[in-house]
């Protein structure tokens, strides 16, 4: 025990030097398990979709009925006309599993962040917008800085700005369970169980197109976020979401 | 500063053992209660046996949802070529009066019926979806005999779980639980919108399995195999579908 009293000073000598951790050993480890089955997902996804790059609304949706739209790319299918004269290779089988495994995955890890987000108040300190910065002209500042791609500095460099905080609560909130939920409305073993979950949709060919249209929200987020790190310092960002200190000390130097 | 990283190595120690041991529990449980697929095994055993057990759990006694009539797709799509073998073609030419579905196994009186026999027997339908995994579908009026009916005529013998059903197109076979096998919108279906069943879509005979992706709907059946374990059928993971890179289990 004395010991250890010995290693906290000469810890808090260092500390003095050191950045506070900036993310939690919990939040990285969920971060970058998110950040592996979210590629994971997307390669799948589209490996899943070229066997079938038509969408239809509704119910029931194939090559004999009008297609809400499609895609302009070749099929891995014989029988999907595209126009092409070849047929890409089917990689649907290894896909459909990965998908699955990576959504469980993906699901579990996003149910454990969200419940001890909760309770450890990172949710209502660090995502949750200040009372302060809930008007227009805060949000019109924080527009108007992102438009300019100025860099914030000073401390408000390291605290989610209101724009920030909005986005991930979207994504947390209404991406995420909107994703899993258009999912599972294409199953038809869970929509026996739950039918109101598709019908809400309007449809089981509804739900895929909505399941299409989101994950582009999504794709579409995650090339914002990294464009957003590399503007505010990439190596620090990193840093700091692997080793949970950004260390700006060697930076300066 | 030791006697810290001693109980360290403990609790962690013990924290290991404990989960390792929890979860042979889990999967000796599982394994009981029929919540482990055929095709555990493998770089993505862990999430079908997740979806398998879930679905499972979630989803025993539900139905499959059905449609109004006004539901029903114009035209019901034909996937692939129709079949074309040469002792098929006899048989079609002769209007399949000598088809025959065959039943084996695990049954207290092995039989064979012919299509008429099947139609003799109460004709149930239901206007569903079916679904491919390529992402497409249609709704069809399906009309045929139960699947539990006729594995009540042969007595299937108590220690049965599943029931194996191949297709007279070679290398096409598949297996359902006894959850689905004995489910009531489970048919052996022989018609599709008011009239006969198609070659294209799986005539003269179709296993109809619409809480399952459309391939587990193999056409053109010929056997079904009553039996308690899937380790004596192809490579043994439960259907042909494994052994090309699909799950068994399709309910998503």
């Amino acid at each position: 025990m004395a010991d250890s009293a010995v290693v906290s000073s000469s810890v808090a000598a260092v500390a003095s030097r050191i950045e506070p951790v900036r993310h939690s050993a919990f939040v990285r480890i969920t971060h970058w398990t998110t950040t592996l089955c979210f590629f994971a997902l997307l390669v799948t996804g589209i490996e899943i979709l070229i066997s079938h790059p038509r969408f239809y609304w509704g119910e029931a949706g194939n090559v004999n009925t009008q297609a809400l739209f499609k895609l302009p790319i070749p099929a891995s299918r014989s029988t999907v006309p595209t126009g092409y004269g070849y047929v890409l290779p089917d990689q649907n089988g290894w896909s459909r599993a990965l998908h699955f495994q990576s959504a469980w995955v993906a699901v579990l890890t996003g149910l454990l962040y969200v419940i001890s987000s909760l309770v450890n108040g990172h949710l209502r300190v660090d995502l949750a917008p200040d009372r302060a910065h809930l008007s227009w002209s805060a949000f019109s500042t924080a527009i108007a800085n992102h438009v300019r791609l100025r860099p914030l500095n000073g401390s408000d460099a390291w605290s989610y700005n209101l724009l920030q905080r909005l986005t991930y609560l979207g994504v947390i909130f209404i991406l995420f369970p909107l994703i899993i939920w258009t999912g599972l409305a294409m199953s038809p073993a869970v929509m026996s169980a739950f039918p109101g979950m598709v019908s809400v949709l309007g449809g089981q060919q509804s739900a895929r197109t909505i399941h299409f249209f989101v994950s582009g929200f999504l794709l579409l987020f995650v090339v914002v976020h990294i464009s957003m790190i590399c503007i505010a310092g990439f190596k620090s960002r990193m840093r700091a979401m692997i080793t949970g200190r950004p260390d700006t000390n060697k930076e300066d130097a | 500063m030791s006697k810290v990283s001693r109980r360290k190595l403990f609790t962690t120690g013990f924290g290991m053992a404990a989960g390792a041991s929890g979860l042979v529990v889990v999967g000796k449980v599982a394994q009981n209660y029929g919540l482990i697929p055929p095709d555990h095994g493998g770089l993505y055993g862990a999430g079908e046996t997740l979806t398998y057990a879930a679905q499972r759990l979630l989803t025993n006694h539900s139905m499959a949802r059905e449609f109004p009539r006004s539901e029903i797709s114009k035209k019901p799509f034909a996937n692939g070529e129709p079949y074309k073998d040469a002792a098929f073609l006899r048989l079609q030419e002769n209007r399949f009066v000598d088809w025959r579905l065959s039943v084996d196994g695990m049954v207290a009186r092995p039989a064979s019926f012919s299509l008429d026999q099947l139609k003799s027997y109460p004709a149930h339908s239901h206007i569903t979806h079916l679904a491919c995994e390529e992402g497409w579908s249609y709704i069809a009026e399906w009309t045929g005999a139960r699947l539990t009916y006729v594995l009540d005529l042969v007595g299937v013998l108590p220690h049965a779980r599943y029931v194996v059903y191949f297709s007279m197109e070679k290398g096409w076979w598949d297996s359902l639980d006894m959850a689905d096998a004995l489910h009531p919108q489970t048919f052996l279906a022989y018609g599709l919108n008011g009239g006969e069943l198609p070659v294209g879509n799986g005539g003269p005979l179709r296993m109809r399995v619409p809480r399952q992706l459309g391939y587990k709907s193999v056409k053109q059946i010929t056997r079904l195999t009553v039996t308690d374990n899937l380790k004596a059928f192809g490579k043994g993971l439960g259907s042909a579908a494994p052994e090309d890179g699909y799950a068994w289990y399709a309910g998503i």
